[in-house]
C-alpha cells in the first residue's frame, strides 16, 4: 500500500533520514519506533511531501508520489496528523472538520461530520467550540478526526499518545483499533511502546536516520535485548 | 454642533475607502504573508480605469456603476495576472525580495500610468444619481458621502460572511493560522493564494473607483494612500478585518477633526494615537500576537565571517584606488563619485541592521531625511560651518532614531518594517508641512559647504573619510560584543532573553546605530548639492536603500557597498538616455528577484566560489543551498 525506498532526506546539511526502506500493507497498523529525534517525524513527514527527500521513491499503491506538493499527496489518499496536532485554533471544531473535508475516494471508508462524531463522541458536544479553547486530549481527536475527513485509504499518525492523559491514550488506542477495523492502513510513529503494542501488527524500528529492526510486534517484545539497545532511554 | 456632525460624517465616508484598500492588504497578507506595496498601485489603478471606462460606456447611472464594478474587476484580474506570473514565482524567497518584487511593481504601475493617462489630474464626473445632497440638521451634506459611508460597512458585512459562512473562506481563515496544514489537508494552496490575491486586488480596485467623484485622479494616489493602509493596517491588528474598519475609521475621524485643530501637523495626531494603540497592544486593537515563526526546515542563518589579511588588503587597495580615482577624472564624475560614496554608507547603514540586527526598514529615508535637515536647518539658522552642520545632522537623526526605534522594536518582522514606514512618511509630511520651518516643498537653499571644503575634490575627500571611517566602525560594530549580542536575538528571540541579553535594548541601540550612520550621509548630501527637499524622506528613497541593500544581497556586510555602486552607476546612464527609469528599474527589480534571489553578490560568491569576500555560508555550502 505504501512504500519508501532507500529515501534520504537532508535538513540543509543535516543528513537525518539515511537509506529509509519500509512497507506498509493494506489494512495493516505499523508502528515506527524510535527515540527522540531518530527520525520518525522526519519519515513521516517525507512521505507527506511536506519535507523533500533528496533521493529515494516513496510509492502509494502503484504510484510514485515522491517529489509531489502535498495536497496532491493528500489527495491521493494520504492523511496525515502531525505531532504538534496543529489545530487551526480560531476555527470551530466544525470548520476544522470542514478544512479537511474532501469527495469520497473508491474503495477507502467514507467519513461523515455525523460519523467521525461516532468515533469520538467528546467532539460531537463541543462541535462550535474554538480550537484554540480544547484541551489536548480533545485537540489529538479533532486532529485525527479533521484527517479522517478526508477519507484517506492511509493514514500517518505521529505519536498520538504524547503529552496524554493514560485515560485518552486507552481511548486512542480504541479509535485506532476502530480505524484498522474500518479497513484503514495505519503508519504511527511513536515512542510509547506499550501502546503501540496494544494497536499494531508490524514494529520498524529506526535510529540515527536508519532502520535497525523489522518485525511482527509480538516478536518485537520477545527480543529485549533489541528494546534495551534501539529504546531504552 | 452641526459643524461637527458634519465633520464626523465626513470623516466616516473617508473611512470606507481607506477600509476597502486596508481590508484588501490584510486579507492577502493573512493567507500569503506578502506585504503588498504594490496596493496602492492597484488602488490607483481602480480610479484611473474607472475613470476611462466612465468616458467611454454610456452615460447614465447603469453605465456609471458597470465602471466602477469594471473597474474594479478589471484590478482583480490585474491581480490575478501578478500573482500566476510573479509572485508565484517568489512566495519560498525571503520576505524582503518579495517586498522588492511588489514596490517594482509599484514602480512599473506609476510609469504605465504616466505614460497611458499623462501626468495631469484628472476629474471624474459625479455619480448619477447621487449628486444632490440631504440636509442634516440644516447642514448640506453630499448624497454621494452618505453612500460612502454605508459602503464600508456594507463591504465588512460582506466580508464576514463571505469568510465565516462559505467553504472557501473557512479555507482562507485555516490557511491564515497555518498554510501547510491546510495542504497537508489537500488543499491546493496555489489556488487559494491565487483566489486571495484577486479579491484583495478586487478591493482596492474598489476602493480606487469609488473616489472617482471625491477627488481627482492622480499619480500620487498609490504612495499616498499606502502609508495611511499600513498605518491602518498596523493599528487594526494584521489580518483582522474588523480591526482594519476601526482602525480607519479612527484615523479617518482623527484626519477630519485634526485638521479643524491642528492643520499643520495632523499627522502628528495620527502619530501619537498608533504610539498609544502600540504600546498597549502591541500587535493593534484586534490584532493577535504571532507565534515564532515556522520556519522550513534546513533554513538556518549561517555565521558571519571574519574576514583575514586577503580582505584587509583588498579593502585598502580599494580605499588606495578610491582616494586616487578623483584626479582622473572631470569635476562633474567627482560629484558622481561622492554620491556613490554616500549611497554607499546609507545602503551600509541599512544592511547592518537588515544583516546583522535582522530587522528591516521601509522607511530608512527617514534618518536620511532628518540628518539632511539637521544640517540644512543648522545652517539656515545658525549659520555653522561644514563640520557643526555635520553634527546637527547626526544630532537630529540620532533623536529620530531613538523615538521612532523605541516604538519599531517592540514589534518584529513586516509589522516593524511597516511601522518605520509609516514613521518615514510622518518625518516627509511633517518636512513638507512646516512651512515656516523647513520651507515646505521649496526646501532650504544655499547650504553650501565652509571654505576649506568647498572645491570638489575636498569634498570629496571629505566625504570619503567619513564614509569609510564609518563603514569601518560599522563593520567592527558587527564583530563586537554587541554585535554579538544583536545576532544572537536575530537568530533566536527566546533563547537571547534565556541566556541574559535584553533583546529589544540591543535591537534598539541597533536600530539608533543605523539611523545615525544614515543621518551621517544625508548630512553629507545636503552639502553635497547645497539644498534640501522633503524628498530625501520620501518612501522612493527608503526604497532605493532597500534595493541597494538587496541587490548586493543581505547576507553579506559589504554587499550594500556594491549594490550602492551598480545602482547609482545605473541611475546616471538610464537617466541619460530615457526619462523612464522608475519602469526600467521596476522592471529590472522584478527580473532580479525572479533570477536571483540571493542578490547579485550572494549570487556571484555562490556561483564562483567564496573568494575573496565574505559569505555567510558554512563551509561548503552552496549559495542556493538555503531554502531549497
Amino acid at each position: 500500500m505504501l512504500a519508501l525506498h532507500e529515501v534520504h532526506t537532508h535538513y540543509g546539511l543535516a543528513h537525518i533520514l539515511s537509506g529509509v526502506s519500509m512497507e506498509v500493507r493494506r489494512g495493516e497498523v505499523v508502528a515506527l519506533l524510535g527515540r527522540n529525534g531518530a527520525g520518525k517525524t522526519t519519515t513521516l513527514k517525507t512521505v507527506m511531501g511536506l519535507v523533500t527527500p533528496t533521493s529515494g521513491a516513496v510509492r502509494l499503491g502503484d504510484e510514485e508520489i515522491t517529489g509531489r506538493p502535498p495536497y496532491r499527496i493528500a489527495r491521493a489518499g494520504v492523511g496525515y496528523v502531525p505531532e504538534d496536532r496543529r489545530i487551526f485554533t480560531e476555527l470551530t471544531v466544525r470548520e476544522n472538520l470542514e478544512v479537511g473535508r474532501q469527495p469520497p475516494r473508491e474503495g477507502c471508508p467514507v467519513w461523515t461530520e455525523d460519523r467521525v462524531f461516532e468515533l469520538f463522541p467528546a467532539l460531537a458536544e463541543m462541535r462550535d467550540r474554538l480550537g484554540g479553547q480544547m484541551s489536548g486530549g480533545e485537540q489529538q481527536m479533532l486532529t485525527i478526526a479533521r484527517t479522517l475527513m478526508g477519507n484517506p485509504a492511509v493514514i500517518l499518525l505521529d505519536e498520538p499518545s504524547e503529552g496524554l492523559a493514560p485515560v485518552i491514550v486507552e481511548q486512542m488506542a480504541r479509535a485506532i483499533s476502530e480505524l484498522k477495523r474500518e479497513g484503514l492502513t495505519v503508519l504511527l510513529s511513536e515512542q510509547n511502546l506499550p501502546f503501540c503494542s496494544a494497536v499494531s501488527d508490524r514494529a520498524y524500528i529506526i535510529e540515527k536516520g536508519v532502520i535497525r529492526y523489522e518485525g511482527p510486534m509480538q516478536e518485537l517484545l520477545a527480543r529485549p535485548q533489541v528494546l534495551e539497545a534501539y529504546l531504552s532511554v | 454642533m452641526e459643524f461637527y456632525l458634519v465633520q464626523a460624517l465626513n470623516g466616516l465616508a473617508s473611512a470606507s475607502s481607506l477600509f476597502l484598500v486596508a481590508s484588501g492588504l490584510s486579507i492577502i497578507f493573512g493567507v500569503t504573508r506578502i506585504v503588498n506595496f504594490a496596493h496602492g498601485s492597484f488602488y490607483m489603478l481602480g480610479a484611473y480605469i474607472a475613470y476611462t471606462l466612465v468616458q467611454a460606456l454610456p452615460t447614465g447611472a447603469v453605465g456609471y456603476w458597470l465602471a466602477v464594478l469594471g473597474a474594479a474587476v478589471a484590478v482583480g484580474l490585474i491581480g490575478a495576472a501578478v500573482e500566476l506570473l510573479l509572485l508565484r514565482r517568489i512566495y519560498r524567497a525571503p520576505e524582503l525580495f518579495q517586498l522588492l518584487a511588489t514596490f517594482g511593481l509599484v514602480l512599473v504601475v506609476a510609469d504605465l500610468v504616466l505614460l497611458i493617462w499623462g501626468p495631469e489630474d484628472l476629474l471624474g464626473p459625479r455619480a448619477p444619481g447621487l449628486r444632490g445632497s440631504v440636509m442634516i440638521l440644516g447642514e448640506p451634506f453630499p448624497t454621494y458621502e452618505l453612500f460612502m459611508i454605508a459602503l464600508g460597512p456594507l463591504v465588512l458585512a460582506g466580508l464576514w460572511v463571505l469568510f465565516h459562512r462559505t467553504r472557501w473562506g473557512t479555507l482562507v481563515r485555516a490557511a491564515t493560522e497555518d498554510r501547510e496544514m491546510v495542504g497537508a489537508l489537500g488543499v491546493n494552496e496555489a489556488w487559494l493564494f491565487t483566489s486571495v490575491f484577486v479579491l484583495g486586488s478586487f478591493l482596492a480596485g474598489l476602493g480606487g473607483a469609488v473616489q472617482l467623484p471625491r477627488e481627482a485622479v492622480n499619480h500620487t494616489m498609490d504612495l499616498h494612500i499606502i502609508a495611511e493602509v499600513f498605518v491602518v493596517v498596523v493599528v487594526g491588528g494584521m489580518g483582522s478585518i474588523l480591526g482594519a474598519f476601526l482602525a480607519a475609521v479612527l484615523i479617518s475621524e482623527l484626519n477630519a477633526f485634526g485638521i479643524l485643530i491642528f492643520p499643520e501637523i495632523t499627522l502628528v495626531l495620527v502619530f501619537l494615537i498608533m504610539a498609544a494603540v502600540l504600546i498597549f497592544r502591541p500587535w493593534g486593537l484586534l490584532g493577535r500576537p504571532e507565534g515564532p515563526p515556522r520556519t522550513p526546515a534546513g533554513e538556518f542563518e549561517p555565521p558571519l565571517r571574519l574576514l583575514g589579511r586577503g580582505f584587509l588588503y583588498f579593502c585598502l587597495a580599494v580605499l588606495a584606488s578610491a582616494a586616487v580615482l578623483p584626479h582622473l577624472l572631470p569635476t562633474y564624475y567627482i560629484r558622481i563619485a561622492c554620491e556613490v560614496l554616500i549611497s554607499a554608507l546609507f545602503a551600509t547603514s541599512l544592511g547592518f541592521m537588515m544583516t546583522v540586527g535582522g530587522m528591516a526598514s521601509f522607511g530608512h529615508a527617514a534618518y536620511f531625511g532628518l540628518g539632511a535637515y539637521g544640517a540644512a536647518l543648522a545652517v539656515t539658522y545658525a549659520q555653522v560651518g561644514t563640520g557643526l552642520g555635520l553634527l546637527a545632522a547626526l544630532g537630529l537623526g540620532l533623536a529620530g532614531a531613538v523615538l521612532f526605534g523605541y516604538f519599531c522594536v517592540r514589534l518584529s518582522g513586516v509589522y516593524s518594517a511597516m511601522l518605520t514606514l509609516a514613521f518615514a512618511q510622518i518625518v516627509y509630511a511633517v518636512l513638507f508641512q512646516w512651512y515656516g520651518i523647513t520651507g515646505g516643498d521649496n526646501g532650504l537653499l544655499g547650504i553650501w559647504p565652509s571654505d576649506w571644503v568647498s572645491s570638489p575634490l575636498a569634498y570629496y575627500y571629505l566625504t570619503l573619510t567619513v564614509v569609510a571611517v564609518s563603514l569601518f566602525l560599522l563593520r567592527r560594530l558587527a564583530f563586537a560584543p554587541f554585535g554579538y549580542s544583536l545576532r544572537a536575538g536575530r537568530d533566536s528571540a527566546l533563547r537571547s532573553e534565556a541566556i541574559g541579553i535584553h533583546v529589544r535594548r540591543v535591537r534598539w541601540v541597533g536600530f539608533v546605530i543605523a539611523g545615525f550612520f544614515a543621518a551621517a550621509a544625508g548630512g553629507l548630501f545636503a552639502f553635497l548639492k547645497g539644498s534640501v527637499f522633503p524628498d530625501y524622506s520620501s518612501i522612493p528613497v527608503s526604497v532605493d536603500s532597500l534595493v541597494m541593500v538587496l541587490l548586493g544581497g543581505v547576507q553579506t556586510l559589504s554587499g550594500p557597498i556594491v549594490g550602492a555602486g551598480v545602482y547609482k552607476v545605473l541611475e546616471v546612464f538610464v537617466n541619460r538616455y530615457t526619462e523612464h527609469w522608475q519602469l526600467i528599474l521596476g522592471c529590472v527589480l522584478v527580473g532580479l528577484v525572479i533570477l536571483f534571489p540571493q542578490g547579485l553578490l550572494g549570487y556571484l560568491v555562490g556561483r564562483f566560489g567564496r573568494s575573496g569576500e565574505e559569505w555567510r555560508g558554512v563551509d561548503g555550502a552552496p549559495a542556493g543551498g538555503r531554502a531549497s
